[in-house]
């Protein structure tokens, strides 16, 4: 039954992949990848990665769709036919794309059959955390428990590329384009907003949702210990919410609420409340994340704290960095420094047997 | 043997379909779409090698009096751990890239590969041909 369900979710997320390469309406192919990532949701689930796969839910189906529609705003809706390559298929590219093919799939003939319990993979440290983590940490939920303290320091580096990536997008979009905020009022006449507005469906869905999927946010924040979840879905879940009020109101409301240069601060402060636990426990006199230091009469309890701190960090920046990477590719769509000037090139000369 | 490999067989066949859309198409939105089904599969991979059959989500199963209960087969946290930080990252930096995109609708006018080499060959060209050009201006005056 499972291999069934493995087969079918793989069969889909295949056809859906080569449906998006084909699929010249860029449209659509941005629906198509948000539904590719809500199937691969469903594959991650069977092969008992819940984490993952709510992650994936939330990024991939949440964010990245809004993402590539911010992006197609901006650009072009439909993908210009190819003038050097104009059949169909591109062989060069099939002969690379088969030869690595072929290579990484050798590769996996001398790997460990699926689902064996005694591969290699699950000897060393993983088994240490499925055997000593709960008398260790003290919680349930495994996935947490290495996210958080044992792999600290990953995960801190991880919360620093997000942070980095949020400044990138900021400073490439950022610089020029005026920020969205309510002294200037003329701003969301020239969005897309309006039409969305006026859709009855839409704009009552939305008001009876968002309530609900702040408040699912905060729970998945809270309870990351005891079941799935924890920061960084929670922190995607929040701002997917915002981001849905921006889309039907418009970014302009939205700023309203959740100001542009707090969440702009926001981002670093998640960061520093990451690091400063670090330092803190440093200061008690344990390494860097060693929360145990914390209350050293009940390592167990400083465990706690340290992952309910340092997740409250990792909560902070993602919802912070998604919303600023939203407000600046919103920012953009209604700039009017932008130019938008068609180009025009000869077309491609004629090759000779066609002549 | 051959038989339990199916599942990396497929990843890879998945992930092929990505680089093929990387690789193929000329449209810089459509790229990064094939480059993040590309990464999934790289998730996926990493996540069914953690997989046991039979298993369960790694998070422990407990008695009423808090003490957890034995014999149960738990799938393996690391490899969930890593990709689970791996996707939000992977949003983030798909995010720089497609700000990128933007950049280069906004200073070429376009988005497609073939069109965005073409005109920065014909830039090329035409400082070749002023470069050319100054000296006999220079004699001239």
């Amino acid at each position: 039954m499972e291999e069934a369900i493995t087969i079918a979710l793989f069969a889909l997320l295949l056809v859906m992949a080569m449906v998006i390469g084909r699929e010249r309406n860029l449209f659509s192919a941005a629906m198509l990848t948000g539904i590719f990532s809500l199937i691969s949701a469903g594959l991650f689930t069977a092969l008992d990665a819940v984490d993952v796969a709510f992650t994936e839910a939330a990024v991939g189906a949440g964010i990245s769709t809004v993402l590539i529609l911010a992006t197609l705003a901006l650009t072009d809706h439909h993908e210009a036919h190819d003038r050097l390559h104009p059949s169909k298929v591109n062989w060069k590219a099939v002969g690379v794309v088969t030869l690595t093919g072929v290579a990484l799939l050798y590769g996996t003939v001398d790997m460990p059959a699926f689902g064996v319990a005694d591969a290699p993979i699950h000897e060393g440290v993983a088994k240490h955390y499925i055997d000593h983590s709960f008398e260790e940490i003290g919680i349930p939920n495994v996935v947490t428990a290495v996210l958080a303290s044992y792999r600290g320091y990953d995960t801190f580096g991880e919360l620093g590329v997000i942070f980095v990536a949020g400044l990138g997008v900021a400073l490439l979009l950022g610089a020029g384009a005026p920020s969205i905020t309510s002294e200037h009022p003329h701003l969301p006449q020239k969005s897309r907003a309006p039409y969305v507005r006026e859709m009855p469906v839409v704009r009552v869905v939305t008001k009876a949702l968002l309530p609900f999927i702040l408040l699912f946010a905060l729970y998945v924040q809270a309870h990351g210990d005891f079941g799935p979840g924890g920061g960084f879905q929670a922190g995607v879940i929040f701002a997917a919410g915002l981001v849905l009020y921006g889309l039907v109101w418009g970014p302009t409301a939205l700023e309203r609420f959740a100001r542009h240069r707090i969440v702009e601060r926001a981002t670093a402060i998640g960061l520093l409340l990451y690091g400063g636990v670090g330092v803190a426990t440093m200061a008690v006199g344990g390494n860097f994340l060693e929360y145990g230091v914390l209350t050293p009469e009940h390592p167990q309890h400083g465990q706690h704290y340290g992952i309910f701190l340092v997740e409250l960090g990792v909560g902070i920046t993602v919802s912070a960095v998604m919303l600023v990477i939203y407000y600046v590719f919103a920012a953009r769509n209604v700039s009017p420094t932008r130019s938008s000037a068609p180009v025009t090139l000869p077309p491609p000369p004629m090759s000779e047997d066609a002549s | 043997m051959i038989a339990n490999l199916w599942h990396y067989g497929l990843v890879v066949v998945l992930m092929m379909t990505g680089l093929y859309i990387v690789i193929a198409k000329r449209n810089y939105v459509k790229k990064m779409m094939g480059l993040a089904i590309f990464q999934t599969s790289v998730i996926m991979l990493y996540v069914t090698m953690g997989k046991v059959t039979g298993g369960t989500p790694p998070i422990f199963v407990q008695n009423d009096d808090g003490t957890l209960t034995e014999g149960i087969v738990y799938s393996n946290p690391l490899p969930m751990v890593l990709m689970l930080t791996a996707i939000v990252v992977g949003v983030a930096t798909m995010a720089v890239g497609l700000a990128l995109v933007v950049r280069i609708k906004e200073a070429y006018g376009t988005v497609e590969d073939d069109l965005v080499t073409e005109l920065n060959r014909e830039d090329e060209a035409r400082r070749h041909l002023s470069a050319a050009a100054q000296p006999i201006k220079e004699s001239k005056s």
